[in-house]
């Protein structure tokens, strides 16, 4: 409450008459719609997941998050994780100093391509993987052949998971360095700093906190895909189920109380992904 | 010269090895892949993609995941604009935090706001049960799948909004209200044209990420054929049918509107870069 009455001074100060009863009125009525709204669509499943998730007691929350196949869920998701994201940060960074650095034919092309992945459904997304290595697939007689198998095991998992996460480093970092010029880099360059040196001194310290940015975004799609997952994985228990596919098959067995605290721990996640975002943005950096 | 030329002349080292990696992960992870996709649907004979594409019940999907897309990127059109509205001009209590909130929908995994709607929708539901003694059942039907859709759109409506309206000269509407325009007014001839850019963007963006969403809409859409089955879970059921061509086809036009979104996003955008441009 401490904020508001000192900008509204400010505000009636510099917009003299704007004070009336009747614009305070539509003011705190639109204030009010607007958070009714975000209330029940948003903070409202918020709540209900910790509220039903806790709601039999903190031991049956506890038991039923060492579930061993909840854990190995926990486990897999944080396996895939650990490979997507890093995979998927260096392709970011190598497409951004392609394109942000360097002048070529084609290059508005090869940024649409980058963003495509957005624009397809994730069961699509799956389904691509399973029309080239599933067993009717493109390559399924030659990987039975030689015993290995992509879909329905981890590889799948991890490729699906890295098509839909694929532009979220690259659609940040490609505004951000062509916004920072190449007029540092060049310097370094011409005083005989190696590219390495120039890039690990120089743009990498330029471009920190949109490398931050877009690696928690990476990061928190990569634990929360579903849809292009759930096509891959086979929802084999305790071998290819993700955290998001466990919540499914405990909410369809009726184990609320499993569902949503396995939830919880996703929610949490995307809690503390919005935290750090917003202290980035407070460091000044806005988003792309 | 230098125009026929590939690549413009650099001092910077690197092109050569970014580029080629980037080239060379996006054929693996993305083009071949999409190509394995079209090429799968284009070796049905067009009889069969046509049997498969405009069958009853894939029509009752396309209707509902375009109807509910549709309706639910227009509800976000209003109150995503309200919310960016009240972010922007007006400060109150608690205003940082709704700010950071709004991006909740990117970072809730779609599975966790599945299962979380459907608890607060259903018959028994917090606010499901207040809209059922109304007789408004909301999950399970039409309804629902618009719920789930609206939360899912809402970022990208505020997120587009929000730029444009901190960008609106509040001298143009001081100018428009001192020489007697009403408050309706000045909003339908100064604020409204230049936001039209913004909205249709994250309009475009909204209804195309709705089309395909999966995630946070199977849990509380019921998922009866033709009443509430979306078509994306038309896809995963010929899937688990071990019917490839059959998805791939859906797929394929699922493929094809996406590209057609994609497409008008970015014109929508350039449009909006050009007024900007124009207006300075």
């Amino acid at each position: 409450m401490a904020a508001a009455p000192h900008t509204l001074l400010d505000e009636s100060a510099a917009r003299p008459g704007r004070d009336s009863l009747h614009t305070l009125l539509v003011r705190w009525l639109l204030i009010g719609v607007a958070l009714a709204f975000l209330a029940a669509l948003l903070i409202a499943p918020l709540l209900t997941v910790f509220a039903v998730a806790l709601g039999s007691g903190i031991h049956a929350y506890l038991t039923s998050l060492a579930d061993p196949d909840t854990r190995s869920a926990i486990h897999l998701t944080l396996l895939t994780t650990a490979i997507v994201v890093p995979v998927n940060t260096l392709f970011g960074v190598a497409a951004a100093w392609c394109i942000a650095k360097f002048e070529f034919r084609g290059k508005s092309f090869l940024t649409t391509l980058i963003d495509l992945p957005l624009a397809v459904s994730p069961v699509v997304a799956g389904m691509l993987y399973v029309l080239l290595f599933g067993l009717q697939g493109w390559f399924g007689q030659w990987l039975q052949d030689r015993n290995l198998s992509i879909i329905f095991a981890l590889p799948g998992i991890v490729i699906a998971t890295m098509f839909v996460t694929f532009p979220y480093v690259a659609r940040e970092l490609i505004p951000l360095m062509q916004q920072l010029g190449n007029d540092e880099e060049e310097a370094a360059i011409t005083m005989g700093a190696g590219g390495w040196m120039t890039f690990f001194r120089v743009t990498l310290p330029k471009m920190r906190w949109g490398l931050v940015y877009g690696v928690i975004l990476c990061n928190a799609r990569s634990m929360g895909e579903f849809g292009a997952v759930s096509v891959v994985s086979g929802h084999i228990r305790g071998l290819t189920n993700t955290l998001p596919l466990q919540i499914e098959i405990l909410y369809h067995e009726y184990n609320a109380v499993g569902a949503f605290a396995t939830a919880s721990l996703l929610t949490l996640l995307a809690v503390l992904t919005l935290v750090i975002k917003t202290l980035v943005e407070r460091r000044g950096y806005k988003g792309h | 010269m230098s125009a026929r030329r590939f690549l413009q002349p650099s001092v910077l080292p690197g092109f050569g090895l970014t580029f080629g990696f980037t080239t060379f992960f996006l054929s693996a992870v993305v083009l071949i892949p999409l190509a394995a996709l079209v090429v799968k649907a284009a070796s049905m004979h067009w009889t069969d993609f046509l049997s498969v594409v405009l069958s009853r019940r894939a029509l009752g999907a396309y209707r509902l995941s375009f109807g509910a897309s549709l309706l639910a990127a227009t509800i976000n059109l209003g109150f995503g604009f309200l919310t960016a509205w009240t972010l922007v001009r007006y400060r109150f209590p608690g205003r940082a935090f709704i700010d950071a909130l709004i991006d909740l929908p990117f970072a809730l995994p779609t599975a966790v706001s599945g299962i979380a709607l459907t608890s607060v929708f259903s018959p028994t539901g917090p606010l499901g049960r207040p809209l059922a003694q109304a007789g408004i059942q909301v999950a399970y039907t039409w309804i629902g799948v618009t719920v789930a859709l609206t939360l899912i759109g809402l970022p990208f409506l505020v997120r587009t909004i929000q730029p444009a309206l901190t960008e609106i000269q509040r001298d143009l509407e001081d100018a428009a209200e001192t020489l007697g325009a009403g408050r309706l007014y000045t909003f339908r001839r100064i604020i409204l044209p230049a936001l039209a850019p913004a909205l249709l963007t994250g309009f475009a963006m909204a209804f195309a990420r709705g089309v395909g969403e999966y995630g946070s809409v199977i849990f509380i859409s019921g998922n009866l054929p033709m009443k509430t089955e979306i078509a994306p879970l038309l896809i995963v059921i010929h899937l688990e049918e071990f019917d490839y061509a059959g998805a791939a086809a859906l797929g394929v036009v699922m493929l094809v509107m996406s590209f057609i979104g994609l497409l008008a996003i970015n014109l929508l955008q350039a449009w909006g870069r050009r007024r900007i441009a124009s207006a300075r």
